[in-house]
């Protein structure tokens, strides 16, 4: 390679918001929201797992829909509005769905939880899931090597089953 | 943050043992700031590392050209074995085989030859592609079905048991099969794959931050590769993203790159594997061979048994010989061989290096166990589930004659069949198994199938030495403790069941008690957190450590108040001393004031245990823990496809230390033993390439694949029959082989297609595929 890949693609202007946050940045086109976040913003609650789009572990809420960071490239998120894990709430007032998990110990390890949390906001968002079955079926992109499913889904269930509490709090 | 006001008057502490308490991690999980290695504040100027991995499985290096690889944007440098300032070789057998990078020859696809250090990761991913490599290749060996036991190399001494004449009892038997079963291996897939971060510091010193299952190992290969003394190099860990055993030795490699290139350059590096990378690179459970060959009465009483467990080693020993030696400590499960031979056969392959993964070999050894008694029902047409209890070990208090393991130790604290008579009752099996027989009756393409399987499994290192815990447990002035242990934390709560031990030793609320990173720097020669033993160990060490400190604060008030020791009372956050009581918190402010030591560093080693390998005798575990799981299963008969219904489980932990934390392991392990013998499937192709390398191929149970009734109950009857800490039982492993019932259900449903009159003899993992093809094979046997 006779020059740099950064000499023969210029870096693009990028403005988003991140957890409320406006930000003006310069990125490589190449650049993923992960590695943005990661590495560049230090915003390191966002996990890298596979890199492939395979295990959800790096979801995050752009526009409120759940999508793998790895999968999307930062740049063609122009005045996109983006949500990590570390904007939810504050350890004095969680996210229902932060509480929910720390309430039924949704986790191990706990290397895919922002992701397993992200993916349930979304879930929540969408709409579709009302019962157990479609919780399971519904998360089932977010892969939980220790095999916590049961009481993830038993987190997901009760914040579903209060919906009301959960409106309320997001708005 | 000190908002904790003890109370002083409270009847019991919060979160001592036995006591159900949340991950002590809970919150920072949810809000993203668990700390793990990669999520470290990275030293100004930290580089980043790049492998240059094999592309043969087998072959001479005949030149390794790197020039366009060293002129590439960004790089600093590149790391051949010449770089390795001391020894290259991580090998943790002692076999020296182990090299750190190739040097002259490659022996499996995926071997790392090189390692680029580059300013960001992405220029050195980019740069190592560069490389140009000729080998000259040479003849490669990659699956052991075929390969002949008795002359192809092996990796380590075998090992063989034996008690009494099983060759004798085979031919006197009445009744005899003999098989052979091919059981897949298993990629850990950690969600956090490998990673360190090396610090240089002064002289010859290094920090390096490791996601590791065996910190002390981790710095002694360190020091080995760099040339330096162990006192040079601190390994040190919070919390990993998973290990599995997937870190006990394969963390190795990755620390030892990140601290030649940090003193090298004197500069932090980072060394963290891209998930292809990681699953291509590192070593995996040991997929096996498995021949039997059975005798037995009509009853199907076993008489006499023969095995020989033949395992894919890979191009190293590794860990190879005690992964095997556990696969033939536990081909026994939970069942008497009055006469048994059996043997290991550690194959060399040129595929990368087998390792530990959660059951070390013991899961493997009980899944041939199990088939065995697949095979002895079907011959006597008997429901398994009775061969299984009639060849059980005697029960606990019971002055029986069936009661000596293969390696001769007496079982002495069997209670596998009150929990399997509990189970059977609770998952209502034999109602169970009348509805089934009248579904499938009914049911033209989806047959159901039900299995109930025991396990029991043994608890100890079978390395004598590693069977040892060290902690360090200080009482700051304002009566906080600060604890620190050997053990590391990858999700099991271990921090958190050995900070139970320590508050319920000084009798303080649990939150008193900080958990700190396992570091080398302050307990040294630690074993890995492995054997499912870390509670165990660590546990009692912490605890030794708090008595220390206990007893010379009873010393300390029984003279400044002249009363007898016995009448120093340690109440929740307070003490009585005589007929006073004071705080906890003050007692310890004055015995600081009279110059008392207030930190401790506590010990244990288990006793009992005792192994003798060349004699294939010993005590080799201290206890047993036990548990049965009964599953049931739908398969689709016309395409292999199947759907586990419900799941009920029965596991003991003793008196468990952490309720909550016991049942999550127990779920977990099942569901992992679940994946490794259904969906889970590793495939190398001829020229040893692995070709199910990222999770897009390689299947892990998701959400969706979760029993959809899942009852997990621990005994709460149930205590260890040796003084472990506080009576309770190790809980990483023994859950794993639980996931045993689900492939004896599919087989089960797999049998209805030829109603129950041919053993279906179905292989692991038995992915649809594989039941269809096993369907396909009864249906044209019963045709026949």
């Amino acid at each position: 390679m006779d020059t740099a890949l950064e000499d023969r693609f210029p870096t693009c202007p990028l403005s988003l918001t991140i957890n409320g946050k406006p930000y003006t940045l310069d990125v490589h086109p190449w650049t993923t929201l992960l590695d943005l976040l990661r590495s560049d913003l230090e915003l390191t609650g966002t996990k890298k797992g596979c890199d492939h789009g395979q295990c959800g572990a790096c979801t995050v809420l752009i526009e409120g829909q759940r999508m793998n960071a790895c999968l999307k490239l930062a740049v063609t998120l122009e005045g996109a509005a983006i949500t990590t894990v570390e904007g939810l709430g504050t350890p004095e007032e969680m996210h229902p769905v932060q509480k929910a998990f720390v309430e039924h110990d949704a986790f191990q390890c706990g290397y895919c939880t922002p992701g397993q949390i992200c993916s349930t906001i979304g879930l929540l968002n969408e709409g579709h899931a009302s019962t157990r079955e479609d919780i399971r079926e519904l998360m089932s992109g977010n892969l939980c090597r220790c095999g916590a499913y049961t009481n993830i889904a038993d987190a997901i269930e009760e914040v579903l089953a209060d919906r009301a509490s959960y409106r309320e709090a997001a708005e | 943050m000190n908002k904790h006001t003890p109370d002083l008057k409270a009847e019991k502490i919060e979160g001592g043992v036995h006591a159900s308490v949340r991950h002590d991690s809970a919150h920072k999980h949810v809000a993203g700031t668990a700390v793990y290695i990669d999520d470290i504040t990275e030293p100004a100027g930290t580089l980043h590392a790049g492998l240059g991995l094999s592309t043969v499985a087998h072959g001479l290096l005949k030149s390794v050209d790197l020039s366009a690889v060293r002129a590439a944007p960004g790089v600093v440098d590149v790391l051949t074995y010449e770089d390795i300032p001391g020894v290259n070789d991580i090998s943790p057998s002692g076999m020296h085989d182990d090299p750190v990078l190739a040097e002259g020859k490659v022996q499996f696809h995926g071997q790392p030859i090189f390692c680029v250090i580059a300013e960001t990761r992405e220029e050195a991913r980019r740069a190592a592609r560069l490389a140009k490599i000729e080998y000259e290749e040479l003849p490669a060996n990659i699956d052991i079905w075929d390969l002949d036991q008795t002359t192809h190399p092996q990796v380590f001494p075998p090992l063989t048991l034996q008690r009494g004449d099983a060759a004798a009892a085979l031919e006197s038997a009445p009744r005899r099969v003999k098989g052979r079963m091919r059981l897949g291996g298993q990629d850990h897939f950690y969600l956090e794959g490998q990673v360190s971060l090396a610090v240089p510091g002064e002289d010859d010193e290094v920090l390096v931050h490791c996601s590791t299952q065996g910190p002390s190992e981790t710095q002694h290969m360190i020091a080995h590769a760099l040339g330096v003394p162990s006192n040079a190099v601190a390994v040190e860990v919070r919390r990993m993203g998973g290990g599995f055993g997937g870190k006990e030795t394969q963390a190795n490699q990755c620390a030892a790159l990140a601290a030649i290139a940090a003193k090298k350059l004197n500069r932090a590096v980072k060394v963290r594997l891209d998930r292809d990378e990681d699953m291509v690179a590192t070593g995996k459970r040991h997929d096996f061979a498995i021949d039997y060959d059975v005798g037995f009465d009509d009853e199907g009483r076993i008489l006499g048994i023969d095995y020989t467990f033949a395992l894919r080693a890979g191009f190293s020993a590794d860990l190879s010989g005690p992964v095997g030696d556990r696969a033939l400590f536990h081909c026994d499960n939970a069942y008497f061989y009055p006469h048994v031979h059996a043997k290991s056969a550690l194959l060399h392959t040129n595929t990368v290096s087998n390792t530990a993964f959660r059951g070390f070999g013991g899961p493997q050894g009980m899944v041939g166990a199990e088939r065995v008694i697949d095979e002895v029902a079907f011959a006597v047409g008997k429901d398994p589930l009775e061969i299984r209890k009639l060849n059980f070990y005697d029960p606990m208090g019971v002055d029986g004659t069936r009661n000596v393991t293969p390696y001769h130790q007496k079982v002495e604290d069997c209670i596998i069949q009150r929990i399997v008579a509990e189970l059977e009752e609770s998952a209502d099996y034999a109602g169970r198994r009348k509805a089934i027989q009248e579904f499938n009756a009914n049911s033209r393409f989806i047959k159901r199938g039900l299995a109930l399987t025991p396990v029991k499994f043994g608890i100890s290192f079978t390395k004598t030495e590693s069977n040892q815990a060290g902690a360090l447990v200080h009482v700051y002035t304002d009566g906080s403790v600060h604890m620190n242990h050997g053990g590391t934390e990858m999700g099991q709560g271990l921090h958190l069941k050995v900070a139970q031990v320590v508050a319920e030793e000084f009798q303080i609320d649990l939150d008193r008690v900080k958990i700190t990173a396992t570091t080398t720097a302050k307990v040294p020669n630690t074993s890995p957190t492995a054997a499912s033993s870390g509670a165990d160990l660590n546990g009692m060490a912490a605890q030794d450590a708090a008595r220390q400190i206990k007893d010379r604060l009873i010393d300390f008030a029984a003279e400044k108040y002249q009363i007898p020791r016995d009448q120093v009372v340690f109440l929740p956050n307070r003490v009585r001393i005589g007929n006073a009581e004071i705080a906890f918190n003050d007692l310890v402010k004055q015995a600081y004031m009279a110059r008392i030591q207030l930190s401790a560093a506590g010990f244990y080693k288990t006793p009992k245990i005792h192994w003798d390998r060349s004699k294939g005798r010993g005590h080799a575990f201290y206890y047993y823990a036990y548990g049965a799981a009964c599953s049931e299963v739908s398969v689709d008969t016309l395409t292999g496809e199947y759907v586990v219904e419900r799941t009920d489980i029965l596991h003991d932990t003793g008196r468990s230390l952490n309720k909550i934390i016991d049942i999550g392991q127990v779920e977990g392990g099942f569901i992992q033993g679940m994946g490794w013998l259904t969906t889970e499937e590793l495939w190398w192709d001829g020229k040893g390439r692995l070709r199910t390398h990222a999770p897009s191929t390689y299947k892990i149970p998701l959400a969706s694949d979760r029993p959809k009734i899942f009852n997990v109950n621990l005994t709460d009857w149930s205590e260890a029959y040796e003084p472990t800490v506080h009576r309770s039982k190790a809980v990483g492993e023994p859950p794993l082989p639980l996931g045993l019932a689900v492939l004896h259900a599919l087989s089960d449903a797999v049998a209805a297609v030829a109603d129950h009159t041919i053993c279906p003899q179905l292989d692991a993992p038995a992915t649809p595929e594989c039941v269809l093809m096993a369907i396909e094979r009864l249906k044209a046997r019963k045709k026949g």
